[in-house]
């Protein structure tokens, strides 16, 4: 072990963890944001509603994540009309396009999360939410959603990590997260224990600061069932 | 249908050596996981903290990251013990046990937790009887722990088991031909990388759907006269 190497290529590393950073929150944010409405639009019973999103989920969540950034950074190419318009300024970007697959692969395992803690809301609540005489809207808003979000947490925290962990296959289309500067001193150095091992060690960090973020977040959110 | 240009046999034998490297990194897993989870159980504290460390440390680190660092750090190592056990000759690791052997070595640590709550679930009672029946050990596990966790086991399994299979495409950054590789040399020859990724993408989900149908028949042959709420 030369742990000089890693102090001399420390530049690299925190410039693969920026990138990771950035890849990760982005993708889970606008992930987040789009799984919510499609997750209720899955629990729709209009087949022409909740057919496509079914397939959408299925599609993403049945086949590895490898796999569909190739057919975005490699795929689009092929097409003559998406090569010729404004799209291929963004889709020509390994960036963008590691960018579009994580957010769709994670918006796809987000809104089964939440379909299926929403699908888990206790009638009662509904009930009363009716009883009260709650449009629709205002009961997804004011009952179904928040209580949603308290079941799906748990669940979410662990999507999260998968994110996280995901995201280190943007270092096979070139670009620089934790694992690209890995494999980057892997190459210059030729000392993959180092090398690797570093990158480990900065995920692990990442996946506790996580997990206790994720702790604290279940510890107020479950406040009225905590016991004193 | 879809043009393969000649290619497809080539997809297939890709799609043969994924489906070899699924079950024999479930095997793997299935037997480090076995081990991991009566670690854990066991009343050795030494082996407790084993246990509980391995599962933690693999849950941290990505996939991606433990392959490379086993298959490029297993290549040095490998080659800095053989000298010192007299063979002087580059030993070249092979991409295919390098693979097996880390996505079994991961999936041991997610089976290991799956199969400790399936071990848990089942009734301290049912396993006093065996004993007093004067039952060993062995027979208490095989005859009256194995079968009734494997009810427990399944959900978890399943849901391992598909994670596992879409980890196998990773193999194809370290040079293993499988699906993804043999679908990225002809999309190269071709020029058609969305026909022939597409085509992986279909072959997966062909995979994963049949999983599913087997792993909801085993879960109803093993729920046989359990009553659902």
């Amino acid at each position: 072990m030369d742990l000089s190497i890693i102090f001399d290529n420390i530049g690299i590393y925190l410039e693969g963890l920026k990138n990771t950073l950035i890849l990760v929150s982005i993708s889970l944010s606008i992930g987040l944001a789009l799984a919510i409405p499609l997750a209720v639009l899955r629990t729709s019973k209009n087949l022409f509603v909740s057919g496509p999103i079914w397939a959408f989920v299925y599609f993403f969540r049945g086949t590895p994540l490898l796999v569909q950034m190739f057919l975005i950074y490699y795929g689009m190419g092929q097409f003559e009309p998406i090569k010729s318009s404004f799209l291929w300024f963004f889709f020509k970007e390994a960036y963008f396009c590691a960018l579009f697959a994580f957010t769709l692969n994670t918006c796809a395992y987000t809104t089964e999360i939440i379909r299926g803690a929403i699908e888990n809301t206790p009638h009662g609540e509904i009930e009363a939410a009716k009883a009260a005489g709650m449009s629709s809207l205002l009961r997804f808003r004011r009952i179904i959603l928040p209580s949603s979000f308290r079941r799906a947490l748990p669940t979410y925290g662990n999507e999260i990590i998968f994110m996280l962990q995901g995201s280190s296959l943007a270092s096979v289309i070139t670009i620089v997260d934790i694992t690209g500067a890995a494999r980057i001193v892997n190459s210059r150095y030729y000392s993959p224990y180092e090398a690797f091992l570093t990158a480990a060690v900065f995920y692990m960090a990442i996946t506790f600061l996580i997990i206790w973020l994720v702790k604290k977040l279940e510890f107020k959110w479950y406040a009225h069932l905590r016991r004193e | 249908m879809l043009n393969l240009q000649g290619y497809g046999p080539s997809i297939i034998q890709g799609t043969i050596l994924t489906i070899e490297l699924c079950l024999a990194s479930l095997v793997i897993s299935m037997v480090l996981g076995i081990i991991t989870a009566l670690a854990k159980l066991s009343d050795s504290r030494l082996l407790n903290i084993a246990a509980q460390s391995y599962t933690t440390i693999i849950r941290g680190i990505p996939d991606l990251v433990l392959m490379l660092l086993i298959f490029f750090g297993g290549q040095v190592f490998i080659n800095q013990i053989g000298p010192m056990l007299g063979y002087n000759e580059y030993i070249d690791i092979n991409p295919f046990v390098a693979g097996v052997s880390t996505i079994g070595f991961i999936f041991g640590a997610y089976m290991a937790e799956t199969f400790r709550g399936a071990i848990l679930a089942v009734p301290d009672g049912q396993l006093e009887a065996g004993y007093s029946y004067g039952m060993s050990r062995f027979k208490v596990f095989s005859r009256i722990l194995l079968p009734q966790m494997i009810r427990h086991a399944i959900p978890g399994f399943g849901n391992n088991w598909l994670v596992l299979m879409k980890t196998t495409a990773l193999v194809s950054i370290i040079g293993l031909n499988d699906m993804v590789r043999m679908a990225a040399l002809a999309a190269g020859a071709t020029r058609m990388p969305f026909t022939f990724y597409l085509v992986v993408a279909i072959n997966y989900l062909i995979l994963t759907s049949i999983s599913i149908l087997i792993l909801n028949w085993l879960n109803n042959k093993y729920s046989a006269g359990i009553i659902k709420a």
